[in-house]
């Protein structure tokens, strides 16, 4: 009679044999991982979504980056030099770096994609506003002079979140910035390559490690450092339903999730093969944003009175539940950075309905109904406004709740029109905690009236502030205008931040190695 | 026949044109903007307008509908607003899942229901018949992810018998192909199994009754001719109209299947277009889904006549 186990020892035991001699074939090692979203868009400069950034973190490097102590570090550059009077910057390339196509990366490639990233990244276009040239000097080298000292110049090119300043080859930089470039355009010098012919949208995406490339000698930090790819292929699973992806991870189909829900945590901490990582430690911020230009939010003493009325602790229980991944924090630019601060905050989220009433009297509030838009199809925001609505009506206000799906709201949030013909008064939303590290990243700072984002604060001395900033380049003196800022804003708020929160990855016990960085990278990322 | 055929397949242009006024308008009309899901989160008015114009969703509304039905009627389907590949493009990449999980579930619903409808009909009132028409009503009531959930957890996640999720290709790997279209079938193939074993069994409890099943009996032929012969061939054109019917179902279905076992068809497709609002891509597969929709129920009414001499065209 046929005996299988038998048959199976003799096998396994042949195939160690081999195994031990070092003639069994090398295995392509993949990582197979489910992101927070499928690759529709390929070019991270013409959007902003963070899938889009994910994805040009593997194809495309950087001038500089990020490390994991919030400090910039040179990446493609070699070394660069600033002028005494702090007008001219010259930026010299690294050695050996090539496109995936084996071109050379060339000074004219990082001029060309400065220009494109420039026009379109809010930090950017600032930047370039104290830009007077941006010329080549030689083939890797090029030079930025200003019209006056500029602070932020390392800190725009090492931004590390949406629009991160990639550098393109220059005949894809001269695209059009409103125009998405093309796929067979998706050439970067990156520590992957995308697979062009084995994207699938809706399906999967296929990055494989560029052998080409040189990573920097010292250790990876954050975004910062040397990249090396540890797998030979990364492929992006896209699994929409969010149980599906928990049962695929527990039948080891895949290898990684980059962010479960947070009601599915608890099944996931319970799978013995299977670790909850949090590694961005620095998370997500919820924020209430206000339409500054609608009654009574044009008034800065009723957006301060909801500032008071505001507790962070209610909003995070309801939308995270578990302490252990939110954080009661009230400093706008995130618990644990450099400019982290409490400067100004002392009366304000702290839940004091009583004083946020009396605020609101003597601001002559009428009773005008908020318009107070809900995002009801994503998780992580879906329980925010009913608990907005309910701090907002304990102070006085009248709430009109308007239910809609996060797409719905994104075309409202950009209308101008009244609250009660199709406008809006106020919604929440999440932001990367990267994207708002200082005011002038920090979008909802902008209070340049039609030219900031949606909501169109108008306030002289919040740019004022911006731009003092802006141009400051001591870490001390920052931080003073950043506290003296604080001070001023919870008066006359922009937005309210609600909380601080985490989002662990989950991770096959046989992946190791993720980076601690506010994005989700793929290099030193090992498997067993 | 092939007068009917051709009276038919002309009839489908003002089905298409209606089908095709109304989605161009819902969409239209139907709060969303694809600029400003394109421009992402950090992105400035001035973005999401600059996007607007090179997309051509500034122009007005009867510009654009022009623009689209003269290019769709020189088979120029459009490019998707997100994915950089035409509609064409996409469709094709999408098509071979959402026709794999269709046959499998029709071949498996089929197969499965016409029996059960025979046998619980033949056997009015006895345990089996219980059972059928009790699985029936169960099959109508669950949830077809529910019911998805379930098998995922008892095969694949406490068996280990078959995949969780996922799709290979036909050419790529048979017998993957197959491990991974069970679970997804099964799942569509409820409420489809329900729906057509309650008709075949209504269907042929009334031509159990007929005259000429009485004559058949006297005639002394077998059960298994009786009802294979007589009562099942007179009770078809019901069926297959259900059957005709529940591709509208399935078409349903498929969208929620697909999402629960993460097959890349045109059912996710459709979701994530609708989602992200990518017009021309949701106006080119609905309008799809109508063709398929009605050449489906012109086959069905064609096979009428091999089952029935009295219906002829």
């Amino acid at each position: 009679m046929f005996n299988f186990r038998k048959s199976v020892a003799t096998v396994m035991a042949a195939a160690s044999l081999t195994g031990l001699l070092g003639i069994a074939p090398a295995q392509a090692q993949t990582l197979k991982v489910v992101m927070h979203s499928d690759l529709k868009i390929l070019d991270p400069i013409w959007t902003t979504a963070y899938i889009v950034r994910n994805h040009g973190y593997l194809v495309w490097d950087t001038l500089f980056a990020m490390d994991e102590k919030f400090e910039v570090k040179p990446q493609m550059v070699d070394k660069w030099e600033v002028s005494p009077d702090k007008l001219t910057w010259t930026f010299t390339l690294r050695d050996g770096l090539e496109w995936h196509d084996g071109k050379p990366v060339t000074a004219e490639d990082c001029v060309a994609s400065i220009k494109r990233w420039a026009a379109k990244d809010s930090m950017g276009q600032k930047l370039m506003g104290s830009v007077k040239s941006l010329d080549v000097v030689d083939a890797k080298t090029f030079k930025m002079t200003m019209t006056e000292p500029y602070g932020l110049v390392l800190e725009s090119l090492g931004k590390p979140s949406s629009n991160v300043p990639f550098m393109m080859p220059a005949r894809v930089a001269a695209t059009d910035p409103n125009t998405q470039i093309k796929v067979e355009d998706v050439v970067g010098s990156g520590p992957f390559i995308f697979k062009r012919d084995e994207w699938k949208p809706g399906e999967k995406t296929v990055y494989v490690k560029n052998p080409k490339y040189k990573p920097r000698s010292e250790a990876p930090s954050g975004l910062a450092g040397g990249k090396v790819a540890k797998v030979d292929r990364v492929e992006w699973i896209w699994i929409s339903d969010v149980q599906t992806q928990v049962g695929a991870i527990q039948n080891g189909e895949i290898d990684m999730i980059e962010s479960p829900g947070h009601d599915l945590l608890p099944l996931l901490a319970k799978d013995k093969n299977i670790s909850l990582v949090t590694t961005n430690p620095t998370g997500n911020q919820y924020t209430f944003r206000f339409n500054s230009t609608a009654k009574p939010f044009d008034n800065a003493k009723v957006r301060h009175a909801v500032f008071v009325a505001f507790a962070q602790d209610d909003f995070l229980k309801a939308t995270i539940g578990d302490p252990k991944y939110y954080k009661v924090c009230k400093a706008p630019f995130i618990c644990g950075t450099p400019l982290a601060t409490d400067a100004g905050m002392a009366d304000v989220l702290n839940g004091n309905a009583a004083k946020a009433k009396q605020l609101l009297t003597e601001a002559g509030y009428d009773g005008t109904p908020i318009v107070l838009m809900q995002s009801t199809d994503l998780q992580v925001l879906t329980n925010l406004a009913p608990v907005a609505k309910a701090q907002l009506e304990r102070a006085g206000f009248k709430v009109d709740l308007v239910a809609m799906d996060w797409q719905t709201l994104v075309a409202r949030r950009v209308k101008k029109d009244p609250p009660s013909q199709g406008g809006w008064h106020a919604f929440l939303t999440s932001w990367v905690a990267a994207d708002i590290l200082n005011p002038v990243m920090a979008g909802f700072f902008n209070a340049s009236c039609d030219k900031a984002m949606f909501g169109w604060p108008c306030d002289a001395t919040i740019e004022k502030f911006r731009d003092q900033f802006s141009k400051e380049s001591d870490p001390a003196k920052q931080k003073a205008i950043v506290e003296a800022l604080q001070k001023y804003w919870v008066d006359h708020p922009t937005h309210i931040n609600v909380g601080q929160w985490y989002a662990p990855l989950a991770r096959r016990n046989t992946v190791e190695g993720n980076m601690i960085a506010p994005v989700t990278v793929f290099w030193n990322v090992t498997k067993k | 026949m092939l007068d009917f055929i051709v009276r038919r397949l002309i009839a489908i242009i003002p089905v298409l044109t209606v089908v095709a006024v109304f989605v161009f308008l819902m969409l239209r009309l139907t709060p969303g903007d694809p600029a400003a899901v394109i421009a992402g989160d950090n992105a400035t008015s001035d973005q999401i307008d600059d996007i607007r114009r090179k997309l051509g969703l500034d122009e007005p509304i009867w510009t654009q509908f022009v623009i689209w039905i003269s290019n769709m009627l020189q088979g120029n389907f459009g490019e998707s607003f997100f994915f950089k590949k035409t509609v064409a493009e996409l469709i094709a990449q999408r098509v071979e899942p959402t026709l794999a999980l269709a046959v499998c579930t029709l071949v498996f619903a089929v197969t499965l229901s016409v029996p059960l409808g025979v046998l619980a009909a033949y056997r009015q009132g006895s345990m089996l018949d219980r059972v059928v028409m009790g699985f029936s009503v169960l099959g109508f009531s669950v949830p077809g992810f529910v019911i998805g959930y379930c098998l995922i957890y008892v095969f694949a996640i406490e068996l280990g018998w078959l995949p969780v999720q996922g799709y290979i290709r036909i050419g790529v790997n048979f017998w993957a192909f197959l491990e991974r279209m069970v679970l997804p079938s099964l799942t569509l193939s409820v409420g489809f199994i329900a729906l057509i074993s309650r008709i075949t069994r209504a269907s042929v409890l009334e031509v159990l009754n007929e005259d000429y099943i009485r004559t058949a009996r006297a005639k002394g032929l077998s059960n298994r001719v009786v009802l294979m012969r007589h009562a099942l061939r007179n009770a078809a054109v019901p069926i297959l109209t259900v059957i005709g019917l529940g591709i509208a179902i399935l078409i349903g279905g498929a969208v929620v299947t697909e999402s629960v076992f993460g097959l890349p068809g045109l059912g996710r497709l459709t979701v994530e277009a609708v989602l992200s609002r990518d017009f021309p891509t949701i106006q080119t597969v609905i309008l799809m889904f109508s063709v398929v929709y009605v050449v489906i129920n012109l086959l069905i009414d064609i096979s009428y006549t091999l089952f029935d001499p009295r219906i002829r065209y």
